[in-house]
């Protein structure tokens, strides 16, 4: 039997080889990564970069992350094997069902470390960026737990397509702060929240939500959401006797794909496939595929791939799962793309909806759309894959949310009553 | 020695400090910026730094984002923006850009320093760009002569401040306050103390910027600092009078009692 709290130990302890000590991942193609921030916050990156370092080698960090995972946020999470789906899609699905942590999705995993982080910094108020609202929702709860103030940031058209979990944010005792400027969504969100940080790194943690960012976010939030991929990795050859054909999520700035990629990158036999928000479709240039329609440049820190213009002004991404609606992607995403060793494509709004309401129906299970898309890009990739091994393939697919909170978009989508039209 | 460094210069030898003067490019318009920006030097702003708006300026507050947006709306581009530069080069003062890093990275690092140095602008402002990350661009800048200017902070350790210092060209900007831009009643202790500590690991120039609006505040610094940096206090008059030709006598109005400022100021040391 596997020990669940040595498995989280082990996860997050593990040491990777990239990014370098730098924090850049080095290609052929570019230098991604890095830390492109002002040097007013060169003082809290390096704190927080240190604090990071020594959690990672800590027994007491340790356990009491391992703690709460295992004890508040329902770690291991199951791997669901998928019979109905599987008979329709010509492959053997296994979900990785992280709808089912606390909260409802993967980001409990995150914030939950930098939670416990923050307070070891002697911090006493969290910020955040929220798009769906799921990582807002997550950091409130850390924060109630934890006794942090917290203020989410979310931008303004995100509050009114989101509007349940800025309900959950405010039960938990948040501020939700609308952001009505630029683009009003993610992007704008995460400008607000460094504006707010520049100014209280003193006092203030930022919880930023994904896998991209300045040094050392990319590593750090890879690190605590890598069980995803550990426990994946042991529950598949439990159930198969083997390793998965390939490993599929969806990527918007990319914590949950990191995190379930991470255990099989050195595994040469799985294939990894990020599938990006392709909205109405790349070709129409309402999307956000950052690295299916978009160039190498710098954002919120980061260099990375992103959907710029011409002059490398950020252009507005689109995507009917607002978790997914953010111009760029973590680094690591860009490096495993430019290597060769991730898969990246884009799946539209309507197949992404397509795969939501399949999903529903065969298994019942309602998935986050941000998870409708890695599914319906399972079910696009499984024919190509059974042709080329001859073979019913075994394809992981990361279930990272629920779907309660896309009720109102889905319902109006399909044309139920009480939807959004 | 190319503008900016003969400026500073000069400026020194007259122990006084130089007072710099921050617009957007495109705001309200190209030609309206350019008009609003030769009004500052006539009012006396001895360096103008030529805004090249973008679209997440995560280091602006609501003031330079709002002139920042309406730019963008009205399609102002990087060649624009160079072009504005050049207009301020001819005016005799020292034009600068100041820029965050992902446009002149799209642009091209090098191509960014030529076209610059083209139109005769002498330096360029890398809000977000730390030397660690600046490779390239300090190989573009030197060999273009175009000056650097990076930051430092209140949070800067003294290993930064010297890394930061050694690695300007122009002069080394610091910020007064932790924040975003904008206008603030009191400037604070805060700055005195980072322009010491920049002081001590550096012979260059140190000019005090983030939150200076009025005369008083730029006495204040003049009499301890190589130069005097102001932004929000120009964008907000350009802001609150629609009427373009009184904008642009705000503007002037303005920089002349900011020139004032600073000359008393430098008086005191």
């Amino acid at each position: 039997m596997t020990d669940p709290r040595a498995e989280i130990i082990s996860a997050y302890a593990a040491t990777a080889a990239m990014p370098d000590d730098t924090g850049h991942f080095p290609t052929d193609d570019a230098l991604f990564g890095g830390r492109f921030m002002p040097e007013a916050l060169m003082a809290v990156l390096k704190e927080l970069t240190e604090a990071y370092e020594v959690s990672k080698t800590d027994p007491a960090f340790h356990q009491e992350f391992a703690d709460l995972l295992l004890h508040y946020a329902n770690r291991p999470s199951l791997l669901t094997e998928a019979r109905n789906l599987s008979a329709r899609a010509g492959a053997r699905i296994l979900l990785k069902r992280e709808d089912l942590n606390h909260t409802g999705s993967h980001k409990i995993n995150n914030v939950l470390g930098q939670a416990l982080l923050a307070k070891r910094m002697g911090k006493t108020r969290v910020i955040a960026e929220t798009g769906a609202g799921q990582h807002g929702v997550a950091t409130a709860t850390a924060a109630a737990l934890l006794g942090l103030d917290c203020v989410v940031y979310m931008g303004a058209e995100d509050t009114r397509r989101q509007a349940l979990n800025v309900a959950r944010m405010r039960m938990l005792g948040a501020e939700v702060v609308p952001v009505a400027i630029g683009s009003q969504t993610l992007k704008d969100a995460i400008n607000e929240a460094l504006r707010d940080w520049v100014a209280s790194a003193d006092t203030t943690y930022y919880a930023l939500g994904t896998a991209a960012g300045p040094h050392p976010f990319p590593a750090m939030v890879r690190d605590f959401a890598r069980i995803i991929g550990v426990e994946a990795r042991r529950q598949c050859l439990e159930a198969t006797g083997a390793l998965p054909d390939a490993v599929c999520a969806c990527v918007g700035g990319g914590s949950n794909a990191i995190g379930v990629f991470h255990a099989f990158v050195p595994d040469e036999s799985v294939r990894l496939y990020g599938f990006e928000a392709g909205g109405s479709g790349v070709a129409t240039g309402l999307h956000a595929a950052s690295i299916t329609g978009g160039s190498v440049g710098v954002l919120h820190g980061t260099r990375t791939y992103l959907l710029q213009d011409q002059y490398g002004q950020t252009q507005e991404s689109h995507s009917i799962s607002a978790g997914l609606d953010y111009p760029a992607v973590g680094p690591e995403h860009a490096y495993l793309h430019a290597t060769g060793r991730g898969i990246y494509e884009p799946v539209d709004d309507a197949e992404a909806m397509a795969a939501f309401r399949t999903l529903c129906e065969t298994e019942g299970i309602i998935p986050a759309i941000e998870s409708a898309h890695a599914l319906a890009g399972a079910l696009r990739i499984a024919p190509q894959l059974a042709a080329e091994l001859g073979r019913e393939p075994v394809i992981v697919v990361n279930l990272s949310g629920r779907g309660d909170k896309d009720m109102h978009t889905a319902a109006g989508y399909f044309g139920f009553e009480g939807g959004e039209q | 020695m190319n503008r900016l460094q003969d400026v500073l210069k000069a400026a020194r030898a007259e122990n006084r400090a130089v007072l710099i003067g921050y617009l957007p490019a495109g705001f309200p318009s190209v030609d309206g910026s350019i008009d609003a920006m030769r009004a500052m030097v006539e009012g006396g702003c001895d360096v103008i730094e030529v805004g090249l708006p973008y679209s997440d300026p995560a280091m602006d507050g609501p003031v330079i984002q709002a002139a920042a947006d309406q730019a963008l709306a009205r399609g102002v581009s990087t060649p624009e923006v160079i072009r504005a530069a050049g207009a301020v080069a001819d005016t005799g003062a020292a034009s600068l850009i100041m820029s965050y890093w992902n446009p002149i990275e799209h642009y091209g690092v090098d191509r960014f320093a030529s076209d610059l140095a083209a139109v005769g602008g002498s330096g360029v402002i890398t809000p977000d760009l730390i030397p660690e990350e600046a490779g390239p661009w300090i190989e573009a800048s030197d060999k273009h002569d175009i000056g650097r200017v990076f930051l430092v902070a209140p949070s800067s350790t003294p290993e930064r401040i010297a890394l930061t210092a050694a690695a300007c060209t122009g002069f080394v900007y610091a910020g007064a306050v932790m924040g975003v831009t904008g206008a603030r009643d009191q400037v604070g202790h805060a700055a005195r103390s980072l322009v010491e500590r920049t002081r001590a690991a550096t012979d260059q120039p140190v000019c005090v910027g983030l939150g200076v609006s009025t005369g008083d505040q730029a006495a204040e610094i003049a009499a301890y600092a190589d130069g005097v940096i102001v932004g929000s206090a120009f964008v907000r008059r350009l802001l609150d009078n629609r009427d373009p030709r009184k904008g642009v006598d705000a503007v002037r109005e303005l920089a002349a009692e900011l020139a004032e400022g600073v000359r008393r100021g430098s008086g005191q040391r």
